[in-house]
């Protein structure tokens, strides 16, 4: 849709930094936040994809700004976050949603896999974070949007360290949700259940299954499918948005009922 | 507009959270049928919707009676052909511990607050099957999720419709029918002064403990209205069978 279509967009004037933003989830909020006006900040490790996706949001009349970086890396994290405040002077909305997977169970899983799906998944949130507070706190307020996971609530099988990180994701977003609700800045996660993104197909081949009996299976849902990243994306917007403005510190679960029948 | 050509049935509609859904509904395009016990708050409240352009109707309904939530149904029908979404919002409190709480409000809550949820529900459906599509969102409360002090029937009638809505999501996914919930915090509601005097607390006593939560404030109606606002829109396709806590981080911990 063309930016001129809308009058005045959820996020008019807002600056988003966005993580894993090459593809998928990510790549789905990107255009979705730049739609709705908002100037984002893309980072992955996928410089080519990145690029492409900042190209096509500038090409639509969007502004977008990318960095190939590696959000594991204190120091690359600090370079991404001047450079947003280079260019825009603030950053209203950090969207950590880099993350990877790995299907195994502790007796398959090798210790560099656990350090690195930890790595990705939770300690860049860590690190992100406590580079984009301080400019939130500055500002006065702020929004962080975690990506965790359905398998952040409950167990999945062959999947100890994912189930682990996105568990840790859950209460680090409700004990930073604490700490900074006072600074007004909110602080939430979104669990999606199977999206059709690449990670879904990564996990058929990891566990050396049929891609499309993978997906089949992954449609086993109330509402009987997988789910788009244009819906994760919904719920990002949702909760990066002052449509949230009393909701920080919850998991919001975009899962088709995947988890109705679960604790 | 994100509710344009929508039709939706709000009940308790005439006053807090219901109140600010309707109106905002409206803005959004749909056609809004809101019920109530109270017919003069009842009309105001359409009366505003319609001055503004909207179409509204008050169907004076009480919950806990299977026929008149037929009927609430039915009326919503002849008025405005179809059926999208059910906001199942009305709902009583009463500050008592179980030696408190009498059998009478017991039921009175119980009935109220979850058979009312469970009954609209079930006539609401029969219409959004035929349609092939619909959204149903009840509210609940955060203290349908975690407990607190003095509210028995309260927490056992939220706790309830948290699962209903979860049993429901299952049931009725497959048919194209969603099925979330809202579980708000401490809100500018009529209920909140009133639960003060209930429990002999001064206001400011009261209120200062309310805020007593991450974000340092209770919410608006507005705020807890753009919840149920996403989750009756298509933005929320992939939900059902959620908790959607709105609480300024109040059981975060």
């Amino acid at each position: 849709m063309p930016l001129a279509e809308k009058t005045k967009g959820q996020l008019s004037g807002k600056i988003a930094v966005i993580t894993g933003a090459a593809s998928g989830i990510g790549r789905a909020t990107a255009m979705l936040f730049a739609r709705e006006e908002a100037s984002v900040v893309l980072a992955d490790t996928k410089a080519d994809a990145v690029k492409h996706v900042a190209d096509e949001i500038t090409q639509a009349g969007g502004r977008a700004l990318f960095e190939a970086i590696d959000v594991t890396s204190a120091a690359e994290c600090r370079q991404l976050v001047e450079h947003a405040i280079r260019e825009f002077g603030r950053i209203d909305i950090l969207f950590n949603n880099a993350g990877i997977i790995r299907r195994a169970t502790v007796l398959d899983l090798s210790e560099e896999d656990w350090d690195r799906v930890m790595e990705v998944n939770v300690k860049s949130i860590y690190l992100l974070s406590r580079q984009v507070i301080p400019h939130m706190q500055k500002a006065g307020s702020g929004t962080i949007i975690n990506t965790a996971s359905g398998w952040g609530l409950a167990g999945g099988a062959k999947a100890a360290v994912y189930c682990a990180s996105k568990g840790a994701v859950v209460l680090l977003t409700k004990a930073m949700a604490i700490d900074h609700g006072p600074q007004n800045i909110r602080v939430n996660c979104i669990c999606p259940g199977d999206t059709n993104t690449g990670m879904l197909r990564e996990e058929a081949k990891q566990l050396g299954e049929d891609s499309n009996r993978f997906l089949a299976e992954s449609a086993k849902r109330p509402l009987g499918r997988v789910g788009t990243p244009e819906e994760i994306a919904q719920a990002a917007l949702y909760l990066a948005s002052d449509a949230s403005s009393f909701v920080t510190g919850t998991a919001l679960v975009v899962d088709g009922g995947g988890l109705a029948g679960s604790i | 507009m994100r509710l344009e050509n929508k039709v939706a049935l709000i009940t308790g509609g005439t006053s807090g959270i219901g109140e600010a859904v309707a109106e905002m509904f409206a803005r959004e395009g749909a056609k809004v049928a809101i019920t109530g016990r109270n017919e003069s708050r009842g009309h105001a409240v359409t009366a505003r919707i319609l001055e503004a352009g909207g179409q509204a109707v008050f169907l004076r309904t009480d919950v806990r009676k299977a026929a008149e939530c037929q009927r609430a149904v039915d009326e919503t029908l002849r008025s405005f052909t179809r059926l999208d979404i059910l906001f199942n919002n009305a709902g009583v409190f009463f500050p008592q511990t179980a030696l408190e709480c009498s059998e009478e409000e017991w039921d009175l809550q119980i009935d109220i607050n979850l058979k009312g949820t469970f009954l609209m529900s079930k006539y609401a459906l029969r219409p959004m099957i035929t349609q092939g599509s619909g959204v149903i969102i009840n509210n609940s409360s955060g203290w349908g999720l975690v407990g607190g002090d003095k509210a028995v029937a309260y927490c056992a009638s939220k706790g309830g419709v948290v699962l209903l809505t979860k049993a429901m999501a299952i049931d009725h996914g497959r048919q194209g029918i969603r099925v979330n919930c809202i579980c708000p915090g401490d809100v500018d509601t009529p209920m909140l002064p009133e639960d003060a005097r209930l429990r002999g607390l001064d206001w400011k006593t009261y209120l200062s403990g309310c805020e007593n939560r991450p974000l340092g404030r209770i919410g608006t109606v507005d705020e807890i209205a753009k919840a149920v606002l996403f989750m009756a829109s298509d933005d929320s396709s992939f939900m059902t069978g959620t908790a959607l806590v709105v609480d300024g981080g109040g059981i975060a911990d």
